[in-house]
Protein backbone atom coordinates (compact mmCIF):
# COMPACT_ATOMS: atom_id res chain seq x y z
CA UNK A 1 0.00 0.00 0.00
CA UNK A 2 1.37 3.56 -1.21
CA UNK A 3 2.17 5.79 1.25
CA UNK A 4 1.88 9.92 1.17
CA UNK A 5 5.30 10.99 -0.36
CA UNK A 6 8.18 11.37 1.45
CA UNK A 7 8.65 15.70 1.07
CA UNK A 8 5.15 15.36 2.80
CA UNK A 9 6.05 12.74 5.19
CA UNK A 10 9.24 14.46 6.22
CA UNK A 11 7.56 18.43 6.57
CA UNK A 12 4.77 16.67 8.63
CA UNK A 13 7.54 15.09 10.96
CA UNK A 14 9.34 17.88 11.36
CA UNK A 15 6.28 20.23 11.91
CA UNK A 16 5.34 17.74 14.69
CA UNK A 17 8.14 18.65 16.43
CA UNK A 18 7.44 22.09 16.85
CA UNK A 19 5.95 23.03 20.21
CA UNK A 20 6.31 26.90 20.10
CA UNK A 21 3.65 28.50 18.46
CA UNK A 22 5.58 31.19 17.05
CA UNK A 23 7.75 29.44 15.44
CA UNK A 24 5.10 27.43 13.91
CA UNK A 25 3.07 30.55 12.75
CA UNK A 26 6.31 32.09 11.29
CA UNK A 27 6.91 28.94 9.45
CA UNK A 28 3.57 28.48 8.03
CA UNK A 29 3.58 32.29 6.96
CA UNK A 30 6.70 31.86 5.40
CA UNK A 31 5.30 29.08 3.22
CA UNK A 32 2.09 31.33 2.42
CA UNK A 33 4.19 33.97 1.22
CA UNK A 34 5.57 31.56 -1.84
CA UNK A 35 1.59 31.42 -2.94
CA UNK A 36 2.14 32.82 -6.11
CA UNK A 37 4.13 30.13 -7.21
CA UNK A 38 1.38 28.07 -7.07
CA UNK A 39 -1.53 30.32 -7.86
CA UNK A 40 -3.32 29.74 -11.27
CA UNK A 41 -1.94 30.38 -14.04
CA UNK A 42 -4.79 32.24 -16.08
CA UNK A 43 -4.44 30.15 -18.79
CA UNK A 44 -6.08 27.81 -16.87
CA UNK A 45 -8.87 29.21 -15.17
CA UNK A 46 -10.29 32.56 -15.02
CA UNK A 47 -12.74 34.10 -12.74
CA UNK A 48 -15.09 33.77 -11.77
CA UNK A 49 -14.34 30.29 -10.89
CA UNK A 50 -16.90 27.41 -11.29
CA UNK A 51 -18.01 25.85 -8.43
CA UNK A 52 -16.73 22.17 -9.28
CA UNK A 53 -13.05 23.74 -8.54
CA UNK A 54 -14.34 25.08 -4.96
CA UNK A 55 -13.25 23.32 -1.80
CA UNK A 56 -15.82 22.60 -0.04
CA UNK A 57 -16.49 24.11 3.51
CA UNK A 58 -13.60 26.34 3.04
CA UNK A 59 -14.40 29.82 4.09
CA UNK A 60 -11.23 31.14 2.77
CA UNK A 61 -12.40 30.92 -0.97
CA UNK A 62 -9.99 28.37 -1.68
CA UNK A 63 -10.27 26.61 -5.35
CA UNK A 64 -7.86 23.45 -6.44
CA UNK A 65 -7.06 22.71 -10.18
CA UNK A 66 -5.26 19.46 -11.04
CA UNK A 67 -3.36 19.37 -14.33
CA UNK A 68 -2.52 16.50 -16.17
CA UNK A 69 1.16 15.46 -17.02
CA UNK A 70 2.48 13.93 -19.86
CA UNK A 71 3.78 11.15 -17.21
CA UNK A 72 0.07 10.52 -16.04
CA UNK A 73 1.21 12.57 -12.92
CA UNK A 74 -0.65 15.63 -11.44
CA UNK A 75 0.49 19.22 -11.26
CA UNK A 76 -2.19 21.43 -8.54
CA UNK A 77 -2.86 24.70 -9.14
CA UNK A 78 -4.78 27.02 -6.44
CA UNK A 79 -6.21 30.35 -5.95
CA UNK A 80 -7.39 31.73 -2.16
CA UNK A 81 -9.79 34.56 -2.76
CA UNK A 82 -10.42 35.58 0.70
CA UNK A 83 -6.77 37.53 0.99
CA UNK A 84 -6.92 37.12 5.00
CA UNK A 85 -6.83 33.18 4.43
CA UNK A 86 -3.25 32.60 5.00
CA UNK A 87 -3.65 29.31 6.14
CA UNK A 88 -5.61 28.07 3.18
CA UNK A 89 -2.59 29.70 0.79
CA UNK A 90 0.18 28.00 3.28
CA UNK A 91 -1.62 24.73 2.60
CA UNK A 92 -1.78 24.79 -0.89
CA UNK A 93 1.50 25.53 -1.18
CA UNK A 94 2.72 22.97 0.84
CA UNK A 95 0.63 20.68 -1.20
CA UNK A 96 2.23 21.56 -4.71
CA UNK A 97 5.53 21.95 -3.48
CA UNK A 98 5.07 18.19 -2.14
CA UNK A 99 2.71 16.33 -4.20
CA UNK A 100 3.30 17.49 -7.81
CA UNK A 101 4.52 15.30 -10.23
CA UNK A 102 4.70 12.53 -7.63
CA UNK A 103 2.84 9.15 -8.07
CA UNK A 104 -0.79 9.31 -7.85
CA UNK A 105 -1.21 6.41 -5.59
CA UNK A 106 1.12 8.43 -2.94
CA UNK A 107 -1.09 11.33 -3.65
CA UNK A 108 -4.13 9.23 -2.91
CA UNK A 109 -2.56 8.23 0.22
CA UNK A 110 -2.47 11.59 1.94
CA UNK A 111 -4.06 11.48 4.96
CA UNK A 112 -6.16 14.81 5.18
CA UNK A 113 -5.62 14.91 9.55
CA UNK A 114 -1.61 16.19 8.29
CA UNK A 115 -3.82 19.51 9.12
CA UNK A 116 -3.38 19.02 12.35
CA UNK A 117 0.29 18.10 12.35
CA UNK A 118 1.21 21.30 10.12
CA UNK A 119 -1.24 23.44 12.24
CA UNK A 120 -1.73 22.59 15.43
CA UNK A 121 -4.32 20.89 17.51
CA UNK A 122 -6.00 24.29 18.20
CA UNK A 123 -7.10 24.86 14.84
CA UNK A 124 -11.26 25.60 14.87
CA UNK A 125 -13.22 23.40 13.70
CA UNK A 126 -14.65 25.37 10.52
CA UNK A 127 -10.72 26.41 9.86
CA UNK A 128 -9.82 22.77 9.86
CA UNK A 129 -12.80 21.93 7.99
CA UNK A 130 -11.67 23.97 5.10
CA UNK A 131 -7.79 22.97 4.87
CA UNK A 132 -9.11 19.34 5.30
CA UNK A 133 -11.13 20.37 2.46
CA UNK A 134 -8.47 21.49 0.33
CA UNK A 135 -6.45 18.08 1.31
CA UNK A 136 -9.32 16.19 0.22
CA UNK A 137 -10.09 17.40 -3.00
CA UNK A 138 -5.97 16.99 -3.82
CA UNK A 139 -6.86 13.27 -3.09
CA UNK A 140 -10.38 12.80 -4.70
CA UNK A 141 -8.43 14.38 -7.89
CA UNK A 142 -5.64 11.62 -7.69
CA UNK A 143 -8.11 8.93 -6.72
CA UNK A 144 -10.37 9.58 -9.58
CA UNK A 145 -7.74 9.08 -11.53
CA UNK A 146 -6.93 5.92 -10.83
CA UNK A 147 -10.22 4.50 -10.73
CA UNK A 148 -10.55 5.72 -14.43
CA UNK A 149 -7.08 3.96 -15.03
CA UNK A 150 -8.28 0.50 -13.43
CA UNK B 1 -19.05 55.57 1.23
CA UNK B 2 -19.74 54.02 4.75
CA UNK B 3 -22.05 55.81 6.54
CA UNK B 4 -20.48 57.33 10.06
CA UNK B 5 -21.20 54.67 12.92
CA UNK B 6 -23.26 57.74 14.98
CA UNK B 7 -25.19 58.39 12.31
CA UNK B 8 -26.35 55.10 11.49
CA UNK B 9 -29.25 54.92 14.27
CA UNK B 10 -27.56 52.02 16.69
CA UNK B 11 -28.87 51.37 20.19
CA UNK B 12 -25.79 51.67 21.25
CA UNK B 13 -23.16 53.43 19.22
CA UNK B 14 -20.59 53.64 21.91
CA UNK B 15 -19.67 49.97 21.52
CA UNK B 16 -18.45 50.57 17.99
CA UNK B 17 -15.20 52.34 17.22
CA UNK B 18 -13.91 53.18 13.86
CA UNK B 19 -10.62 52.65 12.22
CA UNK B 20 -9.74 56.33 12.70
CA UNK B 21 -10.57 56.32 16.47
CA UNK B 22 -8.20 53.44 16.96
CA UNK B 23 -5.88 55.07 15.17
CA UNK B 24 -5.88 58.19 17.60
CA UNK B 25 -5.81 55.89 20.44
CA UNK B 26 -2.67 53.26 19.02
CA UNK B 27 -0.89 54.87 22.10
CA UNK B 28 -3.90 55.76 24.88
CA UNK B 29 -3.07 53.69 28.00
CA UNK B 30 -6.60 53.28 28.77
CA UNK B 31 -7.55 51.49 25.49
CA UNK B 32 -5.94 47.66 25.04
CA UNK B 33 -6.60 46.31 21.36
CA UNK B 34 -7.46 42.64 20.92
CA UNK B 35 -6.97 40.81 18.00
CA UNK B 36 -9.35 37.97 17.65
CA UNK B 37 -8.91 35.53 14.29
CA UNK B 38 -9.93 32.33 13.18
CA UNK B 39 -6.71 32.25 11.01
CA UNK B 40 -4.16 31.70 13.59
CA UNK B 41 -1.69 32.82 10.97
CA UNK B 42 -2.68 36.35 10.48
CA UNK B 43 -2.03 38.26 14.17
CA UNK B 44 1.98 36.89 14.01
CA UNK B 45 1.96 38.21 10.23
CA UNK B 46 1.12 41.37 10.86
CA UNK B 47 -1.43 43.30 13.66
CA UNK B 48 -2.49 46.69 14.56
CA UNK B 49 0.58 48.28 16.53
CA UNK B 50 0.18 47.38 20.30
CA UNK B 51 -2.59 44.99 19.94
CA UNK B 52 -2.31 41.94 22.20
CA UNK B 53 -3.95 38.51 20.36
CA UNK B 54 -7.03 36.72 22.53
CA UNK B 55 -6.80 33.28 21.27
CA UNK B 56 -10.69 31.55 20.90
CA UNK B 57 -9.27 28.20 21.33
CA UNK B 58 -6.21 29.18 23.57
CA UNK B 59 -6.97 31.93 25.61
CA UNK B 60 -11.08 31.82 26.00
CA UNK B 61 -11.88 27.62 26.22
CA UNK B 62 -10.79 25.69 29.08
CA UNK B 63 -8.46 23.18 27.85
CA UNK B 64 -10.62 20.15 29.42
CA UNK B 65 -14.19 20.68 29.53
CA UNK B 66 -16.61 22.12 26.49
CA UNK B 67 -17.16 25.41 28.70
CA UNK B 68 -15.22 28.59 28.59
CA UNK B 69 -12.06 29.48 30.93
CA UNK B 70 -13.38 30.67 34.83
CA UNK B 71 -12.69 33.27 36.81
CA UNK B 72 -9.24 32.50 38.10
CA UNK B 73 -8.31 31.81 33.68
CA UNK B 74 -10.03 34.95 33.57
CA UNK B 75 -8.22 36.97 35.29
CA UNK B 76 -5.08 35.47 34.65
CA UNK B 77 -5.84 36.20 31.14
CA UNK B 78 -6.35 40.24 31.50
CA UNK B 79 -3.44 40.16 34.11
CA UNK B 80 -1.22 38.90 31.38
CA UNK B 81 -2.69 41.38 28.20
CA UNK B 82 -2.09 44.45 31.08
CA UNK B 83 -5.61 45.07 31.50
CA UNK B 84 -7.90 46.51 34.25
CA UNK B 85 -11.45 46.89 35.20
CA UNK B 86 -11.11 50.60 33.90
CA UNK B 87 -9.37 49.14 30.38
CA UNK B 88 -11.39 50.05 27.36
CA UNK B 89 -11.17 46.58 25.51
CA UNK B 90 -11.08 47.01 21.36
CA UNK B 91 -11.89 43.73 19.47
CA UNK B 92 -11.18 43.66 15.65
CA UNK B 93 -10.32 40.52 13.67
CA UNK B 94 -10.65 38.36 10.49
CA UNK B 95 -14.17 37.06 9.16
CA UNK B 96 -15.56 40.83 9.37
CA UNK B 97 -15.09 40.29 13.38
CA UNK B 98 -16.80 37.00 13.96
CA UNK B 99 -14.12 36.40 16.14
CA UNK B 100 -13.66 39.52 17.68
CA UNK B 101 -17.17 39.39 18.82
CA UNK B 102 -16.98 36.36 20.01
CA UNK B 103 -14.56 37.67 22.47
CA UNK B 104 -16.37 40.54 23.25
CA UNK B 105 -19.39 38.06 24.27
CA UNK B 106 -16.96 35.65 26.40
CA UNK B 107 -15.34 39.30 28.27
CA UNK B 108 -19.04 40.08 28.84
CA UNK B 109 -19.54 36.89 30.75
CA UNK B 110 -17.14 37.94 33.29
CA UNK B 111 -18.92 41.72 33.11
CA UNK B 112 -16.20 43.48 31.42
CA UNK B 113 -18.21 45.83 29.60
CA UNK B 114 -16.00 48.23 28.73
CA UNK B 115 -15.57 46.89 25.39
CA UNK B 116 -15.66 48.26 21.45
CA UNK B 117 -15.96 46.37 18.55
CA UNK B 118 -13.70 47.95 15.55
CA UNK B 119 -16.01 48.84 12.95
CA UNK B 120 -14.66 46.15 9.78
CA UNK B 121 -12.35 44.58 11.68
CA UNK B 122 -8.90 43.81 10.26
CA UNK B 123 -9.63 43.34 6.67
CA UNK B 124 -11.35 47.52 6.69
CA UNK B 125 -7.99 48.54 8.61
CA UNK B 126 -6.01 46.70 6.27
CA UNK B 127 -7.73 47.64 2.89
CA UNK B 128 -6.65 51.60 4.38
CA UNK B 129 -3.07 51.07 4.53
CA UNK B 130 -2.80 52.02 7.95
CA UNK B 131 0.08 50.16 10.42
CA UNK B 132 0.66 46.84 10.61
CA UNK B 133 3.86 45.57 12.78
CA UNK B 134 4.53 42.04 13.50
CA UNK B 135 5.97 43.31 17.01
CA UNK B 136 4.33 41.55 19.63
CA UNK B 137 3.46 43.69 22.49
CA UNK B 138 4.39 43.30 26.05
CA UNK B 139 2.08 45.48 29.00
CA UNK B 140 3.08 45.22 32.58
CA UNK B 141 0.47 42.29 34.27
CA UNK B 142 -2.08 43.80 36.18
CA UNK B 143 -3.99 42.70 39.18
CA UNK B 144 -7.41 42.09 38.01
CA UNK B 145 -10.50 40.95 40.19
CA UNK B 146 -13.76 39.70 38.37
CA UNK B 147 -16.63 38.88 39.18
CA UNK B 148 -18.04 34.89 39.29
CA UNK B 149 -18.84 33.65 35.19
CA UNK B 150 -22.73 34.87 34.76
CA UNK B 151 -23.82 32.18 32.47
CA UNK B 152 -27.41 33.48 32.75
CA UNK B 153 -28.15 36.81 31.06
CA UNK B 154 -26.32 36.52 27.75
CA UNK B 155 -25.61 32.75 27.41
CA UNK B 156 -28.01 29.50 26.62
CA UNK B 157 -27.91 26.40 27.78
CA UNK B 158 -29.82 23.15 25.96
CA UNK B 159 -32.16 22.85 28.60
CA UNK B 160 -33.20 26.28 28.25
CA UNK B 161 -33.32 25.69 24.25
CA UNK B 162 -36.13 22.97 24.61
CA UNK B 163 -37.67 24.74 27.57
CA UNK B 164 -37.96 28.25 24.73
CA UNK B 165 -39.01 25.80 21.99
CA UNK B 166 -42.16 24.51 24.39
CA UNK B 167 -43.03 27.68 24.96
CA UNK B 168 -42.90 28.82 20.98
CA UNK B 169 -40.19 31.67 21.55
CA UNK B 170 -38.01 32.47 18.63
CA UNK B 171 -34.45 31.31 17.98
CA UNK B 172 -32.47 32.17 15.22
CA UNK B 173 -29.91 30.13 13.49
CA UNK B 174 -27.15 31.98 11.67
CA UNK B 175 -25.38 29.39 10.10
CA UNK B 176 -25.34 29.03 5.89
CA UNK B 177 -28.72 27.73 4.09
CA UNK B 178 -27.58 24.46 3.39
CA UNK B 179 -26.63 24.41 7.42
CA UNK B 180 -29.76 25.11 8.50
CA UNK B 181 -31.64 22.63 5.86
CA UNK B 182 -29.28 19.32 6.44
CA UNK B 183 -27.89 19.26 2.98
CA UNK B 184 -24.53 20.02 4.06
CA UNK B 185 -24.42 17.13 5.99
CA UNK B 186 -24.94 15.10 2.69
CA UNK B 187 -23.34 16.40 0.20
CA UNK B 188 -20.56 14.10 -0.71
CA UNK B 189 -16.72 14.59 0.08
CA UNK B 190 -17.60 17.18 3.28
CA UNK B 191 -15.32 16.97 5.84
CA UNK B 192 -16.69 15.81 9.27
CA UNK B 193 -18.99 19.00 10.52
CA UNK B 194 -19.01 17.10 13.97
CA UNK B 195 -23.17 16.04 13.74
CA UNK B 196 -24.52 13.38 13.51
CA UNK B 197 -27.98 14.85 12.03
CA UNK B 198 -28.29 17.87 9.74
CA UNK B 199 -31.21 20.66 10.02
CA UNK B 200 -32.51 23.04 12.75
CA UNK B 201 -34.07 23.87 16.21
CA UNK B 202 -37.51 23.30 15.23
CA UNK B 203 -38.89 26.64 14.60
CA UNK B 204 -35.24 28.59 14.30
CA UNK B 205 -35.10 31.55 11.78
CA UNK B 206 -32.48 31.08 9.40
CA UNK B 207 -30.54 34.56 9.31
CA UNK B 208 -27.10 33.83 8.01
CA UNK B 209 -24.81 36.12 10.39
CA UNK B 210 -22.89 38.25 7.75
CA UNK B 211 -26.53 39.91 6.33
CA UNK B 212 -26.14 42.10 9.08
CA UNK B 213 -22.18 43.53 7.49
CA UNK B 214 -21.49 45.43 4.50
CA UNK B 215 -19.95 42.64 1.95
CA UNK B 216 -17.64 45.83 0.33
CA UNK B 217 -15.91 46.73 3.58
CA UNK B 218 -17.17 44.43 6.30
CA UNK B 219 -19.08 47.19 8.45
CA UNK B 220 -22.17 46.75 10.03
CA UNK B 221 -25.03 47.52 8.62
CA UNK B 222 -26.89 50.59 9.46
CA UNK B 223 -29.95 49.99 12.00
CA UNK B 224 -32.57 50.72 9.36
CA UNK B 225 -31.49 47.55 7.20
CA UNK B 226 -31.00 45.11 10.54
CA UNK B 227 -34.40 45.96 11.34
CA UNK B 228 -35.66 45.15 7.90
CA UNK B 229 -33.77 42.05 7.94
CA UNK B 230 -34.58 40.73 11.61
CA UNK B 231 -37.51 42.38 12.27
CA UNK B 232 -39.94 42.77 8.82
CA UNK B 233 -38.86 40.11 6.99
CA UNK B 234 -38.39 37.97 9.66
CA UNK B 235 -40.68 39.38 12.19
CA UNK B 236 -38.92 39.21 15.19
CA UNK B 237 -40.14 41.18 18.16
CA UNK B 238 -37.47 43.17 19.69
CA UNK B 239 -38.83 42.50 23.01
CA UNK B 240 -39.13 38.73 23.14
CA UNK B 241 -36.87 36.34 24.88
CA UNK B 242 -34.84 35.49 21.57
CA UNK B 243 -31.98 32.67 21.37
CA UNK B 244 -29.28 32.96 18.22
CA UNK B 245 -26.84 29.83 18.04
CA UNK B 246 -24.65 28.56 14.93
CA UNK B 247 -22.24 25.53 15.04
CA UNK B 248 -20.10 26.03 17.93
CA UNK B 249 -21.63 29.73 19.19
CA UNK B 250 -19.16 32.37 17.59
CA UNK B 251 -21.33 33.17 14.48
CA UNK B 252 -24.22 33.33 16.86
CA UNK B 253 -22.25 35.79 19.04
CA UNK B 254 -21.80 37.97 16.02
CA UNK B 255 -25.90 37.92 15.65
CA UNK B 256 -26.59 38.39 19.42
CA UNK B 257 -23.95 41.41 19.45
CA UNK B 258 -26.18 42.96 16.39
CA UNK B 259 -29.39 42.58 17.84
CA UNK B 260 -28.33 43.60 21.24
CA UNK B 261 -26.11 46.49 20.88
CA UNK B 262 -26.91 47.96 17.13
CA UNK B 263 -30.84 47.25 17.59
CA UNK B 264 -31.34 47.66 20.87
CA UNK B 265 -32.97 44.37 21.90
CA UNK B 266 -32.77 43.87 25.21
CA UNK B 267 -33.22 39.64 26.02
CA UNK B 268 -30.62 37.83 23.53
CA UNK B 269 -29.08 35.00 24.40
CA UNK B 270 -25.90 32.66 22.60
CA UNK B 271 -26.31 29.24 22.81
CA UNK B 272 -22.88 28.41 22.47
CA UNK B 273 -23.55 24.57 22.44
CA UNK B 274 -25.32 25.32 19.30
CA UNK B 275 -25.64 22.61 16.62
CA UNK B 276 -22.53 20.58 17.43
CA UNK B 277 -24.65 19.69 20.81
CA UNK B 278 -28.31 19.72 19.35
CA UNK B 279 -27.73 17.99 15.92
CA UNK B 280 -25.51 15.15 18.59
CA UNK B 281 -28.42 14.60 21.11
CA UNK B 282 -30.20 12.13 21.57
CA UNK B 283 -33.96 12.63 21.20
CA UNK B 284 -34.16 16.05 20.57
CA UNK B 285 -36.61 17.71 18.23
CA UNK B 286 -35.01 18.97 14.59
CA UNK B 287 -36.80 20.16 11.76
CA UNK B 288 -35.47 19.85 8.28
Amino acid sequence: MASMPDALAELVADMETITDRTERADLLIETADRFDRVRVKPEVAAKPYPESHRVPACESDAYVWAIDRPDGTLDFAFDVLNPQGLSAMAMAVILAETLNGRPLEQVAAVNSEIVFSLFGRELSMGKGAGLMGIVSMVQNEARRRLNAAS
Amino acid sequence: MTTAIEARGYARPDVLVSTDWVTSHLSDPGVRIIESNEDPLLYPSGHIPGAVQVDWARDLNDQLRRDYLQKPGFEALMSRIGVTPDTTVVFYGDKNNWWATYAFWVFHLFGHTNARVMDGGRAKWEKEGREMTREVPTYPSTSYEAPARDDHSIRAFRDQVMAHIEAGRPLVDVRSPAEYSGEKLHMPEYPQEGALRGGHIPGAKNVPWARAVNTEDGTFRPSDELRQIYQQEQGLDPNADIIAYCRIGERSSHTWFVLTYLLGFPHVRNYDGSWTEWGNLVGVPIEK
